[in-house]
């Protein structure tokens, strides 16, 4: 073998030995780099307990209530199949909104309701004008009042 | 039809060519930005979400985009010239990183812009986040750990390695978002589906990420040829056509 | 046309500061490192 070959399968046999420890590590990350966690796993009680961890989800439609000092708002966080009641006093940002994606940061009271010190909009990917918003919404309004299946939530 | 590859590989003979090539993509950068500029600011149509602030993408998407693929090329060259022992193949490797390293620093930087409005804050450490930043070490880290040499060679060969092994981290930056649970949004443009954007918002985003490529390139060829006069002053072409 | 004046067009729709801060700094950039390359190979 040339001394330029030798070079090339050493590094080739490198390459993969880095690929194949990295693939491993990620494996291993794969359920730990978890930034939120949803309302289902929250019921299920698979979060940290007695500690400050972050749920990921939808505001429900309806659910968002503003209490009298204007500052403190209560909403549900919910992934269609589990709701958590969320109760939050501080400045919301820009985008939250009732049927929105949201990550509230906080902790779970023994009641079972997320006292949040932080609330976070999480927007999808989607860039349209106002104009084809309103007729996409207007247009899934009225698939939806004419079949009984429920939509999808929207993709997180 | 044989091209003479290896010829070009040689500092002296790429060296006239960069130079003619630098005032080409730089005019390039400027005729795809002009445009893209135009479209992203008075064409594209507000964002029904977001209002104005989504007009950060115009400048955070194509930043993005280059961190990460001029890493992958830095990368390329670095590997190459590990392999076939080229000295223009380290070069380049260095003329990229610190256009790299300011593309990341961009992304990094309007992100914060652009998240504090919209999300409510100007930085989290979820995995995309985190990873970019990483990112930006990795490239600040290669430039240092280069400058540390005095040999060219021995720099080249430790940076190689450093520029490879950090190559594992651009994919993941780039699945961040679809392996793991992230506050930043998925990929509004991939190659696997239609992308999710009005298309005049599309098109700007487009040209800007061609002014940046075709920046990157001008910069990258500009770099190249002062790193090559100071790593062969000593060589008699140089002194020759330095009329010294 | 999106704006109806210059005022309109800095005012971002109240995310000026944001907006421009963006494009500002990407700009400071690479004007920045333009004109390093410029006084390197100038030299």
């Amino acid at each position: 073998m040339k001394p330029r070959h030798k070079r090339l399968a050493a590094i080739v046999a490198g390459l993969a030995l880095i690929v194949i420890a990295a693939a491993l590590v990620l494996n291993a990350f794969r359920g730990n780099v978890v930034f939120f966690f949803s309302p289902s796993e929250v019921a299920a009680k698979a979060v940290p307990a007695d500690s400050t961890f972050r749920m990921g989800g939808l505001v429900e439609e309806g659910s968002l209530k503003r209490g009298a000092d204007g500052l403190t708002v209560q909403f549900m966080v919910t992934d269609t199949a589990q709701r958590i009641p969320v109760v939050y006093s501080g400045i919301l940002p820009d985008l939250f909104k009732e049927g929105k994606g949201v990550v509230a940061q906080g902790r779970l009271g023994p009641d079972g309701v997320f006292r949040a010190s932080q609330v976070l909009a999480k927007h999808d990917e989607n860039y349209m004008p106002p104009e084809a918003a309103h007729a996409l919404s207007k247009a899934e309004a009225e698939k939806a009042a004419q079949s009984v299946v429920v939509p999808a939530a929207g993709s997180r | 039809m044989a091209i003479d590859w290896f010829r070009f590989g040689s500092p002296q003979a790429f060296f006239p060519v960069a130079g003619k090539m630098v005032p080409w993509f730089a005019f390039l950068a400027v005729a795809f930005a002009l445009p893209g500029l135009y479209l992203g600011f008075f064409v594209a149509p507000t964002d029904a979400t977001q209002g104005e602030s989504y007009r950060i993408i115009f400048i955070h998407v194509p930043a993005a985009w280059m961190s990460m693929f001029l890493y992958l090329v830095m990368a390329g060259w670095a590997g190459l010239g590990l392999v076939l022992n080229t000295r223009l193949s380290g070069m380049m490797a260095s003329a990229i990183a610190p256009t790299g390293a300011m593309f990341t620093f961009v992304a990094l930087w309007s992100g914060a812009l652009w998240g504090k409005p919209t999300w409510g804050t100007w930085w989290v450490w979820d995995a995309r986040l985190t990873s970019e930043l990483i990112l930006l070490f990795l490239y600040l880290g290669f430039i240092a750990l280069k400058a540390a040499f005095a040999d060219p060679q021995r720099a080249d060969r430790a940076g190689a390695i450093l520029a490879l092994l950090g190559a594992v981290n651009v994919p993941i930056i780039y699945f961040s978002v679809q392996w793991w649970n992230t506050l930043h949004q998925g990929a509004s443009v991939s190659l696997t589906r239609a992308p999710s954007m009005a298309a005049t918002m599309l098109a700007a985003m487009l040209l800007m990420a061609l002014a940046a490529w075709m920046y990157s390139i001008a910069v990258a060829l500009a770099r190249v040829r002062s790193i090559i006069l100071e790593r062969e002053r000593d060589m008699a072409w140089v002194r020759m056509s330095a009329g010294t | 046309m999106n704006w109806g004046s210059l005022s309109d067009f800095l005012a971002m729709g109240g995310y000026a500061l944001y907006v421009w801060g963006s494009y500002g700094v990407a700009a400071l950039c690479i004007a920045a490192e333009v004109f390093l390359l410029i006084r390197k190979s100038s030299r």
